[in-house]
């Protein structure tokens, strides 16, 4: 279960988010939604170690979050431009994980065939569409065996039947147990998911 | 007919010297270049780095160096600060020069690359949990390299130009064995053989750019 218990977050004296508190349970799926400003991203690069908080706690299990624990996939991807697909899935798992090469290669080959990018393993990020992109995104995320993985709009950059794929992938993501924090701006999208939804409000300047 | 002859046993004749000052000119351009290149990227860490006074110190090297002319700074080297008792010998001092010069250079073009780096890849390698020179050697040192082969590809070909610099603190290198060769024999023959030879020389550099700029060309 990931947690989420009073969280704070200012910057340059200004609050952005204020006693936020929340839960996701193994396995669950927590959509936020909010206003452009709301402080979404800020929620989201706090969890994944990317912005420092002011106060507060992040718990995973009931015990502090460490680092590579939380999966991110980025609104515009960030995808390594001069890495192709397979390498861009395989790199961290070798680097980090230290598997062989080969291992990281055939997990990562795995991967992406069950996100139906193995065709595309040897293109390089330029040559794929916003979709694809996503697509080695998540499969480059997974392929950490995060806890926990975090989007950031993932359906803002795709048409309506994209859309409804990314809903089905995460939807089928979370069979196998995968706790998922989704950002989002879209309504039907959030409706598809249809589960535990957090609303965040812009703070009132004072 | 006879006058060509004449010409190419003249050529012939004074052909070793202008050999002999084009290994001078190589020596000074591959030696700045092994040496400016590694403390270029030095600088340019010092320049990104977040310890103030090593930045101000770094940036003001930078300043110095791109503020005046490298004839200026060559003829201090070794013309000025025997004066206060430092004394190079002349190609010492002709590689002093370019070495800080070219350097100072080299970084500037480095930290701009490294800056048009996004910041995304940075978070993306991080939360990949890749430490710190893991990230620069897999993700962010390929995508500078690609960014900074061009500007690098025009220095490298200005400093072969540059190195005829080296004539004013008496170094006999391409450019004065040409020019000794055309004041001794009265005749243009040395000097157009000179801009053959540069021209030969750069001509290399521009084709070994090409090359490598084609090898990055595999991605955008
Ligand atoms: N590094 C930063 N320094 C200062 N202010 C910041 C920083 N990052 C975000 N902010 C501010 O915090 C607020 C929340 O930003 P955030 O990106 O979290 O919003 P968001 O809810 O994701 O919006 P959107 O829906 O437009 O993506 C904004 O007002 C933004 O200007
Ligand atoms: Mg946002």
């Amino acid at each position: 279960m990931l947690e989420i218990k009073n969280l704070n977050k200012s910057f340059n004296g200004r609050p952005i988010l204020r006693d936020l508190s929340c839960q996701i349970p193994t396995g669950g799926i927590l959509t936020v939604v909010g206003p452009s400003g709301a402080g979404k991203t800020t929620l989201l690069r706090i969890i994944a170690g990317l912005e420092t908080k002011d106060s507060g706690q992040l718990l995973l299990n009931g015990q502090a979050i460490k680092q590579g624990q939380i999966g991110v996939v980025f609104q515009d991807f960030n995808l390594f431009p001069n890495l192709s697909v397979l390498q861009n899935v395989a790199l961290a798992p070798e680097l980090v994980l230290k598997k062989t090469k080969d291992e990281a290669q055939q997990t990562a080959k795995h991967l992406l065939t069950q996100l139906q990018m193995a065709e595309y393993q040897d293109q390089y990020p330029y040559q794929l569409s916003g979709g694809q992109k996503q697509r080695v995104a998540i499969a480059r995320a997974l392929a950490m065996q995060p806890a926990v993985l975090c989007y950031d709009e993932p359906t803002s950059a795709l048409d309506p039947n994209l859309r409804r794929a990314v809903g089905d992938l995460i939807l089928g993501l979370q069979k196998t147990g995968l706790t998922q924090l989704i950002i989002t701006h879209d309504m039907a999208f959030t409706q598809q998911i249809d589960q535990q939804v957090l609303r965040i409000k812009p703070l009132a300047e004072e | 007919m006879q006058e060509v002859e004449r010409i190419m046993k003249y050529v012939m004749q004074i052909l070793p010297a202008l050999l002999s000052g084009t290994g001078m000119t190589l020596r000074i351009f591959c030696w700045t270049l092994v040496l400016s290149l590694p403390l270029g990227i030095l600088v340019a860490v010092g320049e990104l780095s977040k310890f103030n006074p090593l930045e101000w110190l770094v940036r003001f090297y930078v300043w110095i160096m791109r503020g005046t002319p490298l004839l200026l700074q060559l003829i201090f080297v070794f013309y000025g600060l025997p004066l206060i008792h430092i004394v190079f010998p002349r190609y010492q001092a002709a590689l002093f020069a370019f070495v800080l010069n070219y350097a100072a250079y080299f970084a500037e073009i480095f930290r701009g690359g490294l800056q048009s780096v996004p910041q995304g890849q940075f978070e993306a390698a991080k939360v990949l949990r890749l430490s710190h020179w893991q990230a620069l050697q897999h993700v962010i040192i390929p995508q500078v390299v690609k960014i900074v082969l061009p500007s690098i590809g025009n220095e490298v070909i200005n400093l072969v130009k540059d190195s005829s610099l080296v004539y004013v603190i008496g170094l006999g290198d391409l450019l004065r064995a040409g020019n000794v060769a055309m004041a001794r024999d009265v005749t243009m023959v040395p000097l157009l053989l000179v801009g053959l030879i540069y021209l030969a020389l750069i001509s290399l550099c521009a084709f070994a750019q090409r090359k490598l700029e084609a090898h990055f060309s595999y991605y955008k």
